[in-house]
């Protein structure tokens, strides 16, 4: 049979509410933790699918657009370091803006331009300034884009999150330790007879810390719990609600094994800082005892 | 007017003794001294008691005894270690020799008799079945054999003082300091009790009481430490109609 804790901290009502500290830090842990690794994976999988790529866009003016495609596509093979070339039906352009522009009637006259996939050979690398001008001579008003501005722009976005997700990693921490340290000192300060008591009966510092520390991991062990649930509930409902939003607007990254470790670390490591803190706080107060 | 002084008590030899006081004074904070210029050693397996008026220092000479504070002057030795010298880490191994009786019990609310009184045995590393053989067997002599599982609010007075004794000598202590140990028992269990505390003497236990029991007091006849105003002087003679 477990031996009860010599010190009776259910009489401590500041330790009451450790669990559900540790429950709200594991919850705001988790769900910005796992919004930066979101971000991340969004991120990665753009660059993953444009880098060593480019789009040529020709503008569509009408009868000549087809003989412009045709020699734009031959100077395309020509050039050294392109792998493929392909270019988009008029339908594959209109479904690439319709998340954004809705479905486009033929009778709109939008003047969607023609688009020019082009894949380049491992290791290649073209400059789209020099090229443009290449192609500018059969097709005026081409546009090359190898998405190196955009993507740079959505990398220092993505960066950015992953930054304030950090932060706000730190300040709950930063929160729940001040709230062990307050938590601690309060069952100190309530539980002092029982404290003392056991110090002249000629228990250590580490004997009697060690009771608030397992007090702590009990506790934070149950919010981390809590917290987990909680977080994993919200998540899915987050992702419930981002597929009826289109996957094509906001691709859904697969949670990674790494990704899943980082964010199963969250709970491990909040009640692991609440021990800590926990033992370290009694252990410096207990050192004013004589 | 302040009561004479006696001389530098030695109740044994100092470079052997379990505990040597000298010149030891103490106040709390900006007070006046509540313990002045006390000196006194105890030998090995003494016995003596702590007499004097309330407010004569008992408590705080017994505080100043199990470690609970630090003199405000003077040396406090301790089974040869001079306290104020002695690294903190190890003053837990020195505070496990002793056995206390609180005057107030001091016993763990929400733990049973059986885990009260178990303590000093688990703070010491006794393995847990050697550990409750043990203490059943010392509960079951001072009579709370029926109170293995009881919480110490059902225990009346006399039972709690009963549990705080046993918690006190479970370890077999080297130095047992008792405050008024016997004050909330019946005179049978009192000196079932004192029994308790001379057999333990015997098997080398060296033993202090604080009492104001005049009559246990003279029938044991072990050496006295009176206090008053805060040193320690010559005893009082007993007060005609005490041997009762």
């Amino acid at each position: 049979m477990r031996r009860r804790p010599d010190i009776h901290f259910e009489d401590d009502l500041s330790s009451r509410f450790l669990p559900a500290i540790v429950a709200l830090m594991v919850f705001l842990g988790l769900l910005g933790g796992a919004a930066a690794l979101a971000v991340g994976g969004i991120v990665a999988t753009w660059d993953t699918d444009l880098v060593g790529r480019l789009t040529v866009q020709v503008p569509d003016d009408g009868a000549v657009t087809a003989q412009r495609l045709q020699r734009v596509e031959q100077i395309l093979r020509a050039t050294p370091g392109v792998a493929a070339v392909r270019t988009l039906t008029p339908a594959d352009t209109q479904a690439l803006v319709e998340p954004w522009l809705g479905k486009i009637s033929p009778e709109a006259g939008l003047p969607l331009p023609r688009v020019v996939d082009v894949e380049l050979a491992p290791g290649a690398a073209i400059d789209p300034g020099a090229l443009a001008a290449r192609l500018a001579g059969d097709a005026p008003g081409v546009v090359v884009d190898d998405h190196h501005d955009w993507l740079g722009r959505l990398v220092a976005l993505a960066r950015t999150i992953e930054a304030v997700a950090v932060i706000v990693l730190a300040l709950i921490a930063s929160t729940a330790v001040a709230t062990v340290v307050f938590a601690t000192r309060s069952g100190l300060a309530v539980h002092a007879p029982t404290v003392e008591l056991l110090h002249l009966m000629g228990a250590t510092d580490g004997y009697v810390a060690g009771q608030f520390q397992r007090h702590a991991m009990r506790s934070g062990a149950i919010g981390a719990a809590i917290g987990t649930l909680l977080s994993l509930l919200a998540l899915a409902a987050l992702v419930a609600a981002a597929w009826r939003l289109e996957a094509a607007f906001l691709p859904l990254p697969g949670i990674g094994l790494r990704a899943a470790v980082l964010l199963a670390a969250v709970p491990v490591v909040a009640v692991l800082i609440v021990m800590v803190t926990a033992r370290a706080t009694a252990l410096r107060a207990l050192a004013h005892l004589p | 007017m302040p009561a004479p002084t006696a001389p530098a008590l030695s109740v044994g030899d100092g470079a052997h003794s379990v505990l040597r006081f000298e010149n030891v004074g103490m106040r709390y904070g900006t007070g006046p001294e509540v313990l002045r210029d006390v000196s006194f050693a105890l030998t090995p397996g003494s016995f003596h008691f702590i007499t004097g008026a309330s407010g004569a220092g008992k408590s705080t000479l017994l505080r100043l005894m199990y470690l609970a504070q630090r003199p405000t002057r003077g040396l406090v030795h301790l089974f040869g270690h001079d306290v104020a010298l002695t690294p903190r880490r190890r003053l837990p191994a020195l505070r496990r020799m002793i056995g206390v009786v609180f005057q107030d019990f001091r016993l763990i609310d929400h733990l049973s008799t059986l885990d009260n009184v178990a303590l000093p045995l688990r703070l010491s590393g006794g393995r847990p079945d050697e550990i409750d053989r043990h203490v059943r067997e010392l509960l079951a002599w001072v009579g709370l054999g029926d109170h293995l599982n009881a919480r110490p609010e059902t225990l009346s007075g006399g039972q709690q003082q009963r549990v705080a004794i046993a918690r006190a000598v479970i370890a077999r202590p080297n130095l047992l300091l008792a405050d008024e140990p016997t004050g909330n028992v019946d005179d049978r269990m009192a000196m079932r009790l004192m029994h308790l505390f001379v057999e333990l003497n015997r098997m080398g236990t060296t033993v202090v009481i604080a009492s104001h029991n005049e009559p246990l007091i003279r029938r044991f006849g072990f050496p006295v430490l009176h206090l008053a105003h805060g040193q320690i002087v010559a005893a009082p003679p007993p007060v005609d109609g005490d041997a009762s």
